[in-house]
């Protein structure tokens, strides 16, 4: 039986995605020329909730985008994903792109994403914000927005359900058995 | 989430999964297609060639398109302009190309169960790009997409084929997929021009167009070789263009949201009026960009890994 421990209530990713926002605000000077991209999959609801907060906070439409990087990945071959909808509804050049997942890990999603996002445009800035930033970073790629650090170890699983109603999300970690261990 | 089988031969032996996963995938494809920058890595290092024995525009480019799309390597095999002009064989051909480390091979060929052949001689991915009067799974494919974007679904609809079904590798591929997604198919046409095993297929027989594509939510036409006349299986152009040309009064007879589409190349104002092929319910040109899509999503599910596993 794994072991799976909570380490965010539903209160506690409320509020941290409340700081991201005010964070993106603050460091941004506004919300005007901000452009919101999730990364397929779970990245996508995650990204939904701060377009939302941003939008609710500053009382203007902040643009919101959807991006798979599949497509983009350092180990095709060893990994067929399905594909979900990039949907990217109008121009990034010029604007100030956040990038949004739910976790950092190795940090070769954000690698594919940031290849992925040059390849509809220029933004003149791209930040990283991500709910969990679990460690052990493959490549020199820093968040620049954290809903919280949570050390882990290789043998552990992060996963963050948000649900339809907010009042379900959580993040829970799930210690792996041996021969699952992600690499 | 890859295919069950190593090559795409036909359409006949293929699953409705892996039929499915392919207009899944080719559906996310086409958003590549509208990007400013129409280019992925994923293939990277791959090689794909292109081996023609038949002249083709459309599937041909249609395939180079695809496949660099997805940043893979196309090298183009022409027999006109190759050594099978010295007499060399197919199979030697292939096992010439193979050495060249192809990956794929995308083969068309006027002898039906050629790219079935060719599987044999090669440990490459194998995609049947029409051969003979077999199948043409890609188009067939390509047929299924832009269908179900229509109409959401496939299942449940009634899509008459008109024209020369027996030398139509198209009609087959279409016929084995439609009806396998659980569609229900008609075959519109002069009885010359019907396949003498069509009593073993599962689908509806018309001789008169009207009758055949009453209240059909697709009607797919077929193209008319022009050398068939010759053959004298219709006794004109002109008569069988009043018989079976599909024009916008008889088109009144189908669903009023009725899909019109051809394979192309057309001959307008002979299987298809010019005012219909160019008309609102022709979907002709939506064909050749969903045929990328399609061939995208078969080249990445093809040269694709077996593990669904995503580390992040």
């Amino acid at each position: 039986m794994d072991e799976v421990i909570q380490v965010m209530s539903a209160d506690d990713i409320r509020r941290a995605v409340t700081r991201i926002a005010h964070e993106i605000i603050e460091r941004n000077n506004g919300a005007a020329d901000l452009f919101i991209v999730g990364i397929q999959k779970k990245g996508v609801p995650f990204a939904r909730r701060i377009q939302q907060t941003l939008q609710a906070i500053e009382n203007l439409p902040v643009p919101f985008g959807t991006l798979d990087i599949t497509l983009y990945r350092d180990d095709f071959g060893s990994h067929t994903s399905a594909l979900d909808p990039t949907d990217i509804p109008e121009s990034i050049t010029g604007k100030t792109v956040i990038l949004v997942d739910e976790v950092i890990f190795t940090g070769r999603t954000v690698r594919s994403a940031l290849n992925a996002l040059m390849d509809f445009g220029r933004p003149s800035t791209i930040q990283l914000a991500v709910l969990v930033d679990r460690g052990h970073r493959e490549l020199p790629i820093r968040p620049d927005f954290v809903g919280k650090n949570i050390p882990t170890s290789r043998r552990e699983d992060v996963e963050v359900d948000l649900a339809s109603d907010p009042q379900n999300d959580r993040v829970t970690i799930r210690k792996l058995a041996e021969q699952e261990a992600t690499q | 989430m890859t295919l069950s089988q190593k090559h795409v031969l036909g359409l006949q032996d293929m699953s409705a999964q892996d039929m499915l996963c392919v207009l899944d995938q080719a559906q996310e494809m086409k958003e590549i297609l509208s990007r400013p920058i129409k280019k992925v890595p994923t293939l990277r290092g791959k090689s794909v060639v292109t081996v023609f024995f038949e002249n083709s525009t459309r599937t041909r480019i249609s395939f180079e398109t695809a496949a660099k799309t997805l940043s893979a390597d196309v090298t183009g095999f022409s027999a006109s302009t190759s050594s099978v002009q010295k007499g060399e064989s197919l199979k030697d051909t292939i096992l010439t190309l193979s050495a060249m480390a192809a990956d794929v091979f995308v083969i068309r060929h006027q002898a039906s169960g050629a790219a079935e052949f060719v599987s044999r001689y090669t440990d490459a991915h194998v995609i049947n790009a029409g051969d003979g009067q077999h199948e043409h799974p890609t188009q067939g494919l390509l047929d299924m997409l832009t269908i179900r974007q229509h109409k959401g679904r496939i299942e449940g609809l009634t899509v008459a084929i008109v024209g020369d079904i027996t030398h139509s590798r198209v009609a087959r591929s279409n016929i084995w997929g439609l009806t396998r997604l659980g569609a229900k198919v008609r075959l519109v046409g002069p009885e010359t021009l019907l396949p003498a095993e069509v009593r073993q297929l599962p689908v509806e027989v018309f001789h008169d167009l009207r009758e055949g594509i009453r209240d059909c939510d697709v009607v797919n036409v077929l193209r008319i070789q022009l050398e068939r006349q010759e053959a004298g299986l219709f006794p004109s152009l002109r008569e069988y263009a009043q018989r079976f040309g599909l024009n916008s009064n008889a088109l009144r007879e189908a669903r009023p949201d009725v899909l019109v589409m051809h394979p192309g190349p057309m001959n307008r104002g002979v299987e298809i009026a010019a005012d219909v092929a160019d008309g609102e319910f022709s979907v002709v040109e939506e064909q050749v960009s969903n045929g990328v899509a399609v061939r995208m999503a078969l080249l990445y599910l093809l040269l694709g890994g077996s593990d669904d596993a995503v580390a992040h």
